[in-house]
């Protein structure tokens, strides 16, 4: 414990990889400070601890989906002998948006209380800023500041939506995942501009909710992924009934007696149409303004506002480290900030010397069409490895209840393997149930293992995921 | 005697080992036959091609799961927003069984469809071995003819066994091969029996809204995680089944309007009700007392399950047997699928691989459903001894039970068996939902050799429940499995 400082680990930033630094500090005795605070969206939207995931990314964003999922199974459900069901009924946005937030603030409540009665943990609802490499300036609501000390300091400031700079009004035009959670009143007809899985998940959330829903895309879907297993997902969407507009993006919006007429140019044509809700989904960009950052020396990419940390996470000032979806070149996802947050802590603390490694991690698209992943897209596969070095094993298949209940659409499944040495290094799986049948593979990507020992394996039956230890055939 | 064909390789039973065994032989080029014949239950139920799983097992098992599951969503969806579905809506039991077995109808066509493809000449007739190289095959109206094959392979599985100690038993139950093809609601239903089989059956019955009762003589689900068998009781209990334990049935009559007066007996005292329907689950038999083995020489064990070595040999050298009813095979579909295609790839194919039952991954679908792999807690201590290994726990929720107050809390767990020395994951235990699909890619790992550091560094995806499998800290005997928050 260093008295020169007030506390010895201060943290900007209470989401996933923050509130990951608190705990892992506090844990070992440490004297910890954490300031958490959320500038109002556009729109006037906040939301309490926890940062992006639990308030208005990954939980909220999987119960809409799974809202959906269960009004889909309405059609089963008639199909399997229920009576009382109408396939067809409608859905109430606002009874769901209420259960979303009472479980939102039950997560919050509970950081909350977490962080008020644990010894060592001190909690700031305030605006972090730098002021010099080990003092920090809290800023309240009502704009008084508060400077305290640290020997380390830990950025994990996240993200936020971006918006686009040449549409005069967009942020008071438009609302962003942001907002989309807390929207007190049904969004209705929606156009989503974007094509991240940010936007397919919220499109096909929607959809599934029974709204109109249009998906405006410039380019490809899913930037970054299996461009096949992109394509599938987007056809899957369009079995559901979602529309997409593909090649453009908007040109103007404007406020039509509440609605939004959004204009754009499609093969040389001008084209509108009015939406009750335009939702943006072009991108997130970490939310490293106003942080002090450039007077302090913290080094960032200047056009993404990223901050640059080492492989130990250490940015340019040696006691200030950053974490999460906040620095260059990390995944911008939950678990792995939470890792990092924890190998960090060890390394500071405990003589620990893992550093954080981002290959290899399982990820899932919560699509309509779930899509989970580990490892290469065939892509990435082919420019790294070559086409013909590597075996690409498809199958194609219908679950045992959508073959029952007559549902359109298939599955698919893709395992990239080495030819030299049968490893795999790509697993896809778009189907059902995605992310749990992923997280298994997880381990066994991680373990280097072959496909032949994926043969070996026995099948639980009936499921979907025996499937993938059934793929005979090649591309 | 006139033989009408010859064959490679002629296959009794046209079920998951004996199909699966059938095709590859053929892809081969092999000269394949394949003989099945359903005979029909005591109360007359028959299906088709294909065996237990598709016409009475995993199918249309897991077919009604999934129907008594959907309808425990209902209560979720209202929770979630979803208006018009009327909570208390009845479940119409033909409609559903219509639809099941119009989808196994499909299946029986596939598959002769199959065998078609491959040049594999079925036989719908009841095969008996006539020498160690000839099969007599009898239809249904009892004509006969006779087959050659240089291999044999019996694949005949099992069907239901009964209590031997009530008279004319088999006129006033029904089983697993009579339920799912039953032509009106059970009703109120007693199910004598504490095999998966019983569970299952008792589980997705009630969720489908029928007063059920289970039967049980000592303990639920014998051979498995006893900790975690107990938690599906407790689960089960909770949902509205109901448990008479330590009892077993020593009568069963039929009453005026055709329902059952079952009398017990459970600790000495005698009890009895009145049931619709009695569903005896206390196990299965190998289907070979008509096949003639004792004759033609293939040994078996006092239970009627041929005794095969580790490359599926029975005690005459060109017979093979495969699936359910050999001895000490696991009585699951894909382990026959995966070892009667190895046995084809080593008759035919020139291969040497032979099947390997270690770390094989099965599921139970219970209401709340049950994944496991290698070791059971019972089992690792019985081997390993209690220092040789550490025990990692947890209690969790799953997100989307979030929606409903009334999801028992603490229903889900996890358990990793590790063992001290090599950190190697020798069982991994999942109770909670879609276990299937969870524990697939573990097997994997675990075959592999996987250690719980192995888990831990492995990213989980977020939110799931799979992903609290890599997250594991509490032990058990140390700490409490539950956790505290998000």
């Amino acid at each position: 414990m260093n008295p020169q400082y007030q506390y010895d680990i201060f943290v900007i930033g209470g989401g996933s990889g923050g509130l990951t630094v608190v705990d892992e500090a506090q844990k070992l005795g440490k004297r910890v400070g954490l300031a958490d605070y959320i500038k109002p969206s556009p729109h006037g939207t906040q939301w309490g601890t926890g940062g992006t995931c639990p308030n208005v990314g990954c939980i909220p964003k999987k119960l809409m989906h799974m809202t959906a999922l269960i009004g889909e199974i309405r059609h089963e459900l008639t199909a399997t002998g229920w009576q009382g069901v109408d396939p067809h009924s409608k859905h109430d946005w606002n009874t769901l948006v209420n259960e979303v937030q009472r479980q939102v603030k039950g997560i919050n409540k509970a950081n909350d209380d977490w962080l008020v009665t644990t010894n060592g943990i001190t909690y700031y609802n305030k605006l972090g800023k730098l002021k010099d490499d080990h003092t920090i300036e809290l800023i309240d609501k009502d704009g008084q500041s508060e400077f305290v000390t640290a020997e380390y300091i830990v950025i994990a400031v996240g993200s936020r939506p971006s918006f686009p700079t040449d549409i005069p009004n967009v942020k008071l035009l438009t609302i962003t995942s942001d907002d989309l959670f807390s929207l007190k009143k049904a969004p209705g007809k929606t156009l989503v501009v974007g094509a991240s899985y940010v936007a397919l998940e919220c499109a096909g959330f929607l959809t599934g909710l029974g709204y109109d829903v249009t998906v405006m895309v410039r380019s490809i879907l899913l930037r970054g992924f299996d461009q096949e297993m992109a394509e599938r997902i987007g056809e899957f969407m369009k079995i559901q009934g979602t529309k997409f507009i593909r090649g453009t993006i908007p040109t103007s919006i404007e406020d039509v007696d509440g609605k939004r007429l959004v204009k754009w140019v499609l093969n040389g044509q001008e084209q509108s149409d009015i939406f009750d809700t335009v939702l943006l989904a072009i991108g997130r960009s970490a939310d490293t303004q106003n942080l002090g950052l450039e007077q302090v020396g913290v080094q960032t990419n200047k056009e993404s506002g990223k901050i640059i940390a080492n492989d130990a996470d250490s940015t340019s000032v040696s006691n200030i480290f950053a974490i999460g979806d906040c620095v260059q070149g990390r995944l911008e996802l939950t678990p792995t900030a939470i890792m990092c947050g924890k190998r960090l802590i060890k390394r500071l603390y405990c003589n620990g010397n893992q550093i954080m490694e981002y290959s290899d991690v399982s990820t899932t698209v919560f699509t309509p069409l779930e899509y989970g992943c580990v490892g290469y897209s065939e892509d990435a596969a082919i420019k790294k490895f070559g086409k013909e070095n590597l075996k690409i094993f498809t199958s194609e298949f219908t679950p045992l209840f959508w073959n029952f209940a007559n549902r359109k659409g298939t599955c698919y499944a893709k395992l990239i393997v080495k030819k030299e040495d049968d490893i795999i290094i790509g697993f896809h799986y778009l189907g059902p149930d995605a992310a749990e049948v992923t997280q298994g593979f997880g381990v066994v990507i991680k373990l280097k293992a072959k496909k032949n020992d994926l043969d070996n394996v026995v099948g639980i039956h009936p499921s979907v995921a025996e499937e993938i230890v059934q793929m005979q055939t090649w591309k | 005697m006139q033989i009408s064909q010859e064959f490679d390789f002629f296959v009794i039973g046209g079920g998951s080992g004996g199909l699966a065994a059938a095709k590859q032989a053929a892809s081969y080029g092999a000269k394949v036959g394949l003989a099945d014949f359903v005979k029909p239950s005591p109360q007359g139920t028959k299906w088709g091609l294909g065996g237990t799983c598709v016409n009475v097992g995993c199918i249309p098992k897991k077919l009604m799961h999934f129907a008594a599951m959907a309808g425990e969503l209902r209560k979720d969806q209202i929770e979630a927003g979803w208006i018009d579905t009327d909570i208390q809506g009845k479940h119409d039991w033909n409609r559903m069984t219509e639809n099941v077995q119009n989808h196994i109808k499909k299946l029986n066509f596939s598959y002769k469809n199959q065998l078609n493809k491959k040049e594999v000449k079925y036989y719908n007739k009841l095969a008996e071995l006539e020498k160690s190289n000839i099969v007599k095959l009898i239809d249904k109206d009892g004509g006969i003819e006779f087959i050659k094959s240089k291999y044999i392979l019996i694949a005949v599985g099992g069907r239901p066994s009964y209590p031997e100690n009530i008279p004319e038993i088999e006129k006033k139950v029904i089983t697993s091969d009579d339920l799912f093809w039953l032509p009106n609601n059970p009703g109120k239903t007693l199910i004598v029996g504490a095999s998966y089989v019983a569970l299952e059956c008792g589980g997705f019955l009630n969720g489908l809204g029928y007063d059920t009762t289970i039967m049980v003589r000592s303990i639920l689900l014998r051979g498995f995680d006893q900790e975690i068998a107990g938690k599906i009781e407790d689960y089960m209990m909770e949902n509205g089944i109901k448990f008479i334990k330590e009892a077993i049935p020593i009568n069963i009559e039929l009453t005026e309007n055709n329902k059952r007066l079952v009398t017990w007996t459970q600790k000495g005292i005698q009890h009895s009700d009145i049931f619709d329907t009695v569903i005896i689950a206390t196990g299965r038999k190998s289907d070979t007392n008509k096949l003639n083995l004792e004759q033609i020489g293939v040994k078996t064990n006092k239970n009627g399950k041929i005794i095969c070595t580790i490359d599926d040999r029975t005690s005459i050298m060109n017979i093979y047997a495969i699936g359910d009813c050999v001895e000490g095979r696991p009585e699951l579909t894909p382990t026959a699928i995966k070892c009667g295609q190895l046995l084809a790839n080593r008759l035919f194919g020139g291969q040497k691989k032979m099947m390997c039952y270690q770390f094989v991954p099965t599921t139970i679908f219970t209401p709340l459903e049950y994944g496991c792999i290698g070791y059971s807690e019972e089992e690792a201590i019985n081997k390993f001894t209690q220092n040789e290994i550490i025990i990692y726990h947890s209690i969790f929720k799953p997100l989307e039970w979030n929606l409903l107050e009334s999801h028992y809390a603490q229903a889900c767990m996890i358990k990793l068996i590790v063992l001290v020395s090599t950190r190697r994951v020798i069982g991994l235990h999942y109770l909670g939902p879609n276990a299937g699909e969870i524990v697939q890619g573990y097997a994997i790992a675990m075959k592999l050799g996987a250690t719980k550091e192995q888990f831990d560094s492995t990213i989980g995806i977020h939110p799931t429940c799979s992903e609290e499998i890599l997250t594991l800290t509490a032990i058990k005997g140390i700490d409490n499995p539950q956790k505290e928050g998000c």
